[in-house]
């Protein structure tokens, strides 16, 4: 019988993979919107998990509504990274600071 | 006949509105109409009020018009005090100003001529200076009329500033607005004496209305209050009100603006600067009575500074060469023997020169001008000569205005100074020993520069240049009418006012005297009638001193002249050091100079450099912005412009607060 803790383990390291994703990643702008996927899946993993064991079906529910909100924003992701890319000519991170004080 | 005292004021108010705002559209026909008729009108009801008083027994009127605000029990009202002072100060002042009115007709004829080309204010500046004028008369009367302090303060202040923007009617010279920034500045000096004076009278007398005050006043007699160690209120307060009294009245040392003064046209110099205007001092003085008897100091004080005035002003009158500025001087020195009159408790005396000296100094100011118009605005005596042949009129008048004024028996100011030389002599107070040497030599001074004057203007050889020579003439009627109108009263009012002025107290109940210091009774006991009077007169020592000065003019101005067109020049010159003194006029305009305007514009420009500049701008300002900015110097480096850094530095903070949350 797999426990509780067995699927809030695997969604925390799902979560931890795309904080490590994020941090370790300098080159690829896709990669970072893939990691901030991760950590939403990562998140649906544990609705999922305590919905099934504190039967109550609201969690799913949420999953369905996270799973829509992240494919919109993943769209919206890509949609700037193409206008970004077709401006700069790069999606390289590293050279991507124009926020810089 | 409130209605009837309401008309007198408004009535040249009217006439300067009409003007004022209307003059382009009525031009200078309607300008002059509109205010000779404001100010006529206003000049018959006056006279007609004075005859009221003088014939009838016209009682007093004493009461509010308009209530503007209570404040704490004390009433800021308009009102007005009619009674016999105030009906003579009115006849006087709307007598005059409508002289003056009609004598502007003439002089300001071609005042085109007087602005460059194309100037702005030069447009319509004959209307605006006619409603000037009226709106003086306006302010004047209110002044008068007034029957508390506030109203009394506004009409102050109003005649101030009409003075202010006549002196620089001729706005686009240099000296014109120089002489208005001084003339308002050392008012203001003056006024800050006044309002002190006002506020010391509202604080312990709780009301602004005269009678109120006057009627407490005697309460207060022997209080002292702790200003300066300790002086007596009633002191305090008319020296305060006389600081007031010397700037308007242009008394030693707040005199400086009034020679300036002579910048602006010659029909505001008579009207303001000789017969009205600065005589408000002395007018407001006499109406204080009631205060000043309280106080032998303040009326020391008073005399002191009136009689040093009459004596010095005076002298300098001898080395000036400018018409209006020997005539400024005359006025100042003639201003001190009223003050003087004041000091000396002999309110009336005062009051009497005012009104003799109303008439014949508007009378020499408007002969002056006369004679600036024929000569083409040269204004330098020294280029006159002679001009008795061409401008008779004018000739027979100055003469008359000059003879008043040195006080010849007969003429209407030989009555008023001799009643003032007279009581000074017969006063008790501290310096009136030394009031009257001055004021007795003054009256030596007074004849020696007005007939020199007189002498240079109008006899000798004319000393003009060829264009100017063939084309002078005699005034046009608007100028030679008033000269005589105003003649007429400088010879006779004397005569038929002295014995009601002076002698049978005709201003009863409007000026109060102590027993003790009633100096003109010493007149009334020996009064036998004009004639009598005059005699007497002729055997004092003023009148001797008088005589000779007119004895020495003539001989060096016109017997020695006559052989040596240079007399003039070689007497100052070998007065070596005393024409230097007078020409620096004491040196209190240098000093002023020096040190009120120089220190003021060096605090002005200290408090600016460090105060303003350097703390205001450098520190608070600009010092905030900088710190501001450097600190963001320092903290904007946070900013890398990486998302990875923001990504971890969101992630820090989650943790952060989650530590927050669950640890407590």
């Amino acid at each position: 019988m797999i426990a509780l803790s067995d699927y809030l383990m695997l969604g925390e390291l799902l979560f931890a993979i795309a904080l490590a994703g994020i941090f370790l990643n300098r080159k690829n702008l896709i990669l970072l919107l893939m990691c901030i996927e991760l950590m939403l899946l990562a998140v649906n993993m544990n609705f999922v998990a305590f919905s099934h064991f504190l039967g109550d079906g609201a969690g799913q529910i949420f999953v369905f509504f996270i799973l829509t909100v992240a494919a919109a924003e993943a769209a919206i992701g890509l949609a700037i990274l193409v206008v970004l890319f077709r401006n700069r000519g790069t999606i390289n991170v590293e050279d991507l600071d124009m926020l810089k004080g | 006949m409130e209605n009837i005292y309401l008309t007198i004021v408004l009535a040249p108010l009217a006439g300067a509105i009409i003007a004022g705002f209307f003059g382009g559209k009525i031009g200078r026909t309607g300008a002059h109409s509109a205010t000779i008729a404001g100010v006529g009108l206003s000049a018959a009801l006056s006279l007609w009020v004075l005859s009221r008083f003088i014939w009838h027994d016209q009682p007093n009127f004493n009461g509010p018009v308009y209530t503007w605000m209570v404040s704490d029990g004390m009433h800021f009202e308009i009102g007005f005090l009619v009674d016999r002072l105030t009906a003579l100060m009115m006849a006087t002042v709307t007598f005059v100003s409508l002289m003056v009115h009609l004598y502007t007709i003439g002089y300001m004829a071609d005042d085109a001529h007087n602005w460059p080309d194309g100037a702005l204010t030069g447009k319509n500046s004959y209307q605006r200076f006619f409603s000037y004028i009226s709106l003086f008369t306006f302010s004047m009367l209110m002044l008068v009329m007034s029957n508390n302090f506030m109203q009394l303060f506004f009409g102050w202040e109003a005649v101030g500033l009409v003075s202010y923007l006549l002196i620089g009617f001729w706005s686009t010279r240099e000296s014109a607005i120089f002489a208005n920034m001084k003339a308002f500045l050392v008012n203001r000096v003056g006024d800050f004496g006044f309002i002190l004076g006002i506020a010391a009278i509202g604080m312990y007398f709780g009301s602004m209305d005269y009678a109120e005050v006057f009627a407490k006043a005697p309460e207060h007699a022997d209080t002292q209050i702790a200003v300066f160690g300790g002086v007596s209120l009633m002191t305090l307060i008319c020296i305060l009100l006389f600081i007031g009294a010397m700037g308007k009245s242009a008394q030693v040392p707040l005199h400086v603006w009034l020679p300036d003064s002579m910048e602006g046209p010659t029909p505001i110099s008579a009207l303001i600067h000789a017969a009205t205007m600065v005589t408000a001092g002395i007018f407001m003085v006499a109406r204080m009575s009631p205060l000043f008897e309280l106080s032998t100091t303040a009326l020391s004080f008073v005399l002191i500074v009136g009689a040093v005035t009459a004596f010095f002003m005076g002298l300098i009158g001898l080395v000036q060469n400018d018409i209006k500025r020997v005539v400024a001087y005359s006025t100042l020195s003639q201003l001190g023997y009223m003050t003087a009159a004041l000091g000396a408790s002999a309110y009336a005396a005062g009051v009497f020169h005012l009104m003799t000296h109303a008439f014949f100094k508007a009378l020499l100011f408007l002969a002056a001008g006369s004679v600036i118009i024929a000569m083409h605005h040269d204004q330098d005596i020294r280029n006159m000569g002679g001009l008795r042949k061409v401008m008779p009129i004018t000739w027979i008048t100055a003469l008359i205005g000059s003879l008043a004024l040195i006080a010849f028996p007969g003429f209407s100011g030989f009555f008023s100074k001799d009643a003032i030389i007279e009581a000074v002599h017969h006063s008790d107070v501290f310096g009136a020993g030394f009031g009257w040497v001055l004021l007795s030599i003054g009256a030596f001074v007074t004849a020696l520069y007005s007939f020199r004057m007189y002498y240079l203007v109008f006899h000798g050889q004319p000393r003009m240049d060829e264009h100017t020579r063939s084309h002078l003439h005699e005034t046009p009627w608007v100028v030679t009418v008033p000269l005589i109108a105003l003649a007429i009263p400088s010879i006779f009012i004397g005569w038929y006012t002295v014995e009601p002025l002076l002698i049978n107290n005709w201003l009863g109940d409007a000026i109060y005297v102590k027993p003790e210091n009633d100096t003109l009774h010493v007149l009334a006991d020996h009064w036998h009638g004009q004639t009598a009077f005059i005699l007497h007169g002729m055997a004092a020592p003023p009148f001797w001193l008088a005589m000779g000065g007119l004895a020495l003019a003539t001989a060096i101005w016109l017997v020695l002249h006559r052989r040596n067109p240079n007399i003039d020049a070689e007497i100052l010159a070998k007065a070596g050091p005393v024409t230097q003194v007078l020409e620096n006029k004491y040196g209190f305009d240098d000093f002023n100079q020096k040190v009120f305007a120089g220190g003021g514009r060096g605090l002005g420009n200290m408090l600016w450099s460090t105060g303003d500049r350097t703390l205001i701008d450098g520190a608070v300002v600009n010092g905030s912005a900088r710190l501001v900015g450097h600190l963001a110097g320092i903290l904007r480096h946070l900013q890398t412009g990486y998302l990875y850094h923001y990504a971890i530095a969101m992630i820090i903070g989650l943790a952060g607060l989650l530590t927050v949350f669950v640890a407590l």
